[in-house]
């Protein structure tokens, strides 16, 4: 088979249709699994509610209809029916819930593409809140204007979230300790380190809303939070905030980092052969720390837009355990296979199944417990995307190759992997 | 002939793997007591049809004849059942246990579930008197050499009894003179009624020693022939489905100015406390490839590493372009005139899940040409990748768009050598460059590594191939044990000569002598 020219790029992808695209079964193998998630959840709901006495077979099958559309579910009728229709309030808040994890999912999608597994977004997403409400709430609002404060507790989220990731990427880069131990290991740091810094800084328990008790912190007692961005006249009633379209935002800056500029071609070439990239000249040891600090800084963002948000409280005497964004952001970057365009819309995804728990929990019998338990199943199940996209993959794959290339090495095929193959090449 | 005569038949074997047909009809006559040398380049089908033979693959179709009887193999213990042993190429020995315990593992005589060495270690003394086969019974395999542990792996066949002997490309990791040596105790085995296959690409060796040579092509048989009845040049022509040029055709070599110069380097191991290359001082001038010899495993990774700056070196000065570079980074390196083709293509070469375009700016996607304010101009990358695509003749499925992975071993190499070779640097460190490829690709590396010469780059060639180094080289630097132990002249020595210094059983300069 001869090369082909420029010209023949747009032939060699008609060549196997738009289904034999890497970026459609990505797609598909990610649809897929969300599919077999919500089924898995549903027969579950099914045979709880058929096994348990305060459920009727109608509550049952109320709950299954609330699994697929509680997005779009308006409440019960005089009558008791289930009513569905637009629901602003419901997806106003889905945008709302998703705002932190679909940043912390970013947080994840980055440190994946370059070669580095993110379980510490937690922990990130525990800086970036001490950043931010320090800055949001340490700054008098009377000697400086409120967005300016907005900005910079803003920037002091990313800050210290980037910081604190940038530990694990310096203990990889130059220790080489495996930044999943280290991540899980400073996640708890965090979380202590959190905790005593809010428990010993009495300004800000006191800085609290009129009324409320202590040991609660809410920025809008400094008159700082999101602007709504119009937001909350298209969904009335709900917490949304213009913290979605920034997260979006950012989303799309990050793809233009890791596509488009050199930054992120050095760092992807480090994630996927961290050797090639020494040979190339590439300094491996910076694009590790790099890729965890922005990895951190995003996590950090996730925080700061939760926090600033104006209608949440800190609660820091619970924060002994770890927030979950941080670990919901890794389903969510699994699903969007990394892709930060595509994690805007897993994360509103994972957020729109949270409010389907919620809609479960209030206007049927099953116990809040088992939504928690639903949802759980259905990110457990989506993980699989990875393997579905192997299995759809799997079928193409050799036709593909031996298309491909000129059949030189029978040893290719007759491994079953190509790795084992290459091994075994200098023969 | 009598059907007895022999001893294993292969008839008719065809194996298909998906998309991909390994073995297309192959008939392969091993007859009792012969050297049968099994031909092929990388891909043909040898190590397909072996593992068919070794019981790995049922194959589609054909038959498997023992003296004449069928015989069905499903596992490799049937294989071993019926006598057939292999030396692998990658040997399967365990390097912490001794010598006699690797020859006697998973074959062990036992009393009540307690070893009885001293009746193995009788028997192996026995073996190894008989074949001349040299071992050392208590050593541990990790502190013997490369040559006797290919001795173990030849008593563990001979131990079991095995009288159908494979070896998957024995010579490899040997020196001349430990060729020799292996060529005799193969004829010895076949004087003694054993039967060898014998896997190689190595044309001289076959002529050396085997009595017939299959040749298979791509997947498919070409035919079998003695090897009294024919020559290196028929044999290549079978293989390869053309005539090639198997000398490298190079004018007179007109050294200009050094453009690397190494003195008194020094570069620690990977493995052990004492320095893989040891006060090491060379130069390599514009217009000359400067070969450096020796046996795998004696500091050429090392020297290599310490020259580009992969690894940082002990001691000594490197100077590139008479710019002092010892301890710079390897960008600063390749900045300052160096190109680097790797040994390993799929460790450093490529990225093998990036597209071609993207492994052919891997170094200088940051450059002016390629990139702005940050931003990579994709439009200029293509034009260039199509561009040395075409000149270089890189071949693949979807031209710049594919996958590196999918691409074969020689065209990887091809978009290596292209992308090294265009970079226009006066220094070329090519190591291995030929490594694991077929003798068409092959053609093409020399011929590429000549060019290179003649426009008056300086090229540093680190090989292991003895027919490489006699026929590429102006000069060749012997490395033994990190050292320098011999400046030869490709013209005046002899492969036998380079042989003894590459064993260094010989040495014709002192230490730290410049090389110059």
């Amino acid at each position: 088979m001869r090369k082909q020219t420029s010209g023949a790029a747009t032939p060699a992808l008609t060549k196997d249709g738009f289904l034999g695209r890497e970026g459609t079964k990505t797609v598909i193998a990610s649809l897929f699994s969300i599919l077999i998630g919500l089924v898995v959840g549903s027969i579950i709901i099914l045979i709880v509610g058929l096994t348990t006495p305060s459920i009727s077979v109608g509550g049952a099958f109320e709950g299954l209809k609330l699994v697929f559309a509680g997005l779009f579910s308006t409440g019960r009728t005089a009558t008791g029916e289930l009513t569905f229709g637009f629901n602003p309030v419901n997806i106003g808040d889905m945008l709302f819930r998703a705002t932190p994890i679909l940043l912390t999912g970013l947080s994840v999608a980055v440190a994946f593409k370059t070669g580095l597994f993110n379980i510490g977004a937690a922990g990130q997403y525990l800086m970036g809140t001490a950043g931010t409400l320090y800055v949001a709430l340490s700054i008098p609002t009377d000697k400086v204007p409120a967005w300016l404060v907005w900005l910079l507790a803003f920037l002091a989220g990313i800050l210290m979230g980037a910081l604190w990731g940038a530990i694990p990427g310096l203990l990889k880069a130059f220790l080489n300790i495996n930044e999943v131990i280290a991540c899980i290991m400073s996640n708890w740091i965090s979380a202590s380190l959190v905790t005593w810094f809010f428990d010993v800084n009495n300004q800000l328990k006191n800085a609290s809303e009129a009324g409320k008790v202590s040991y609660i912190c809410k920025t809008t007692a400094n008159g700082v939070a999101t602007p709504k961005f119009f937001l909350d006249k298209l969904f009335p009633g709900s917490q949304v905030n213009g913290g979605i379209l920034i997260a979006a935002l950012i989303a799309v800056l990050v793809w233009v980092l890791m596509s488009k500029t050199t930054l992120g071609y050095a760092l992807k070439v480090c994630g996927a052969n961290r050797q090639a990239a020494k040979y190339a000249g590439i300094n491996d040891k910076r694009c590790i720390v790099l890729s965890m600090a922005i990895a951190g800084g995003l996590s950090g963002a996730a925080a700061a837009l939760y926090w600033l948000s104006g209608n949440t409280e800190f609660f820091w005497s619970t924060y002994q355990s770890l927030p979950a964004e941080g670990f919901n952001g890794i389903p969510v970057a699994l699903l969007a296979a990394n892709n930060p365009i595509a994690v805007i819309f897993t994360g509103c995804f994972m957020s729109m199944l949270n409010i389907a728990g919620l809609q479960i929990k209030n206007l049927t019998a099953y116990n809040e417990y088992l939504t928690d338990i639903i949802i759980a199943i259905i990110v457990y199940l989506s993980s699989f995307s990875l393997l579905i996209k192997l299995m759809l993959s799997g079928k193409k794959k050799p036709a593909a190759a031996a298309a491909a290339a000129i059949p030189e090495d029978d040893k290719t095929a007759a491994k079953p992997s190509g790795e084992k193959a290459d091994e075994k090449e200098a023969d | 002939m009598n059907q007895n005569d022999y001893i294993i038949e292969m008839r008719n074997i065809t194996k298909i793997f998906p998309g991909i047909v390994a073995n297309d009809d192959i008939t392969l006559q091993l007859r009792r007591g012969e050297i049968h040398a099994l031909l092929g380049e990388n891909g043909a089908g040898k190590s397909t049809l072996m593992s068919v033979l070794f019981g790995l693959y049922q194959p589609e179709a054909g038959r498997i004849l023992k003296n004449g009887e069928e015989v069905k193999i499903q596992s490799p213990n049937d294989a071993t059942a019926l006598g057939i042993g292999m030396v692998h190429q990658h040997f399967q020995l365990i390097d912490v246990f001794t010598v006699l315990d690797n020859i006697i593992l998973g074959a062990e005589t036992t009393k009540l579930g307690f070893l009885q060495k001293k009746q193995a270690r009788a028997q192996v003394l026995a073996l190894s008197e008989k074949y001349g086969l040299a071992v050392d019974l208590d050593a541990k395999v990790e502190d013997i050499t490369v040559g006797m542990q290919q001795r173990v792996e030849i008593l563990k066949m001979l131990y079991r009894d095995n009288e159908i002997l494979i070896f998957d490309e024995p010579t490899a990791v040997l020196t001349p003179q430990e060729i020799d040596e292996l060529m005799k105790i193969m004829k010895g085995f076949a004087a003694d009624g054993k039967s060898i296959l014998f896997i190689t690409h190595k044309l001289s060796e076959i002529m050396a020693v085997a009595d017939r040579v299959t040749v298979l092509r791509k997947g498919k048989y070409i035919g079998t022939v003695n090897t009294s009845e024919t020559t290196k040049e028929e044999l290549s022509t079978m293989m390869v489905g053309r005539p090639v040029q198997l000398e490298v055709v190079k004018g007179e070599c007109k050294p200009g100015a050094p453009i690397l110069s190494v003195r008194n380097l020094s570069v620690p191991s990977h493995l052990h406390k004492k320095p893989a290359v040891r006060n090491v001082s060379f130069d390599v001038r514009a217009g000359e490839i400067l070969c450096i010899a020796g046996i795998d495993g004696n500091g050429q990774t090392e020297l290599v590493e310490g020259i580009t700056g992969l690894e940082k070196v002990s001691g000594g000065s490197i100077t590139l372009c008479d710019k002092e570079i010892t301890g710079t980074s390897v960008r600063r390196r390749s900045d300052a005139g160096m190109a680097h083709i790797p040994a390993d293509r799929h460790k450093h070469g490529l990225v093998l899940s990036n597209t071609l375009e993207e492994n052919i700016v891997l170094q200088r996607f940051r450059e002016k040409q390629f990139q702005r304010h940050g931003f990579i101009r994709f439009g200029e990358v293509r034009k260039y990748a199509d561009e040395l695509i075409e000149r270089f003749d890189v071949r693949s499925g979807q031209g710049a768009e594919t996958v590196a992975r999918s691409m074969s071993g020689g065209n990887q190499q091809k978009a290596i050598i292209a992308r090294e070779v265009d970079r226009e640097k006066p220094l070329l460190i090519a190591v291995q460059p030929t490594r694991g490829l077929d003798v068409g690709a092959i053609e093409y590396i020399h011929a590429a590594l000549v060019k290179e010469r003649d426009r008056g780059r300086a090229v540093l060639l680190v090989s292991l191939e003895l027919d490489e180094v006699m026929s590429l080289a102006d000069r060749i630097l012997v490395l033994y044990e990190g050292e320098i132990v011999g400046e030869l002249n490709p013209k005046e020595t002899t492969a036998e000569e380079l042989g003894l210094y590459m064993a260094g059983a010989k040495r014709n300069v002192g230490e730290g002598k410049n090389h110059a």
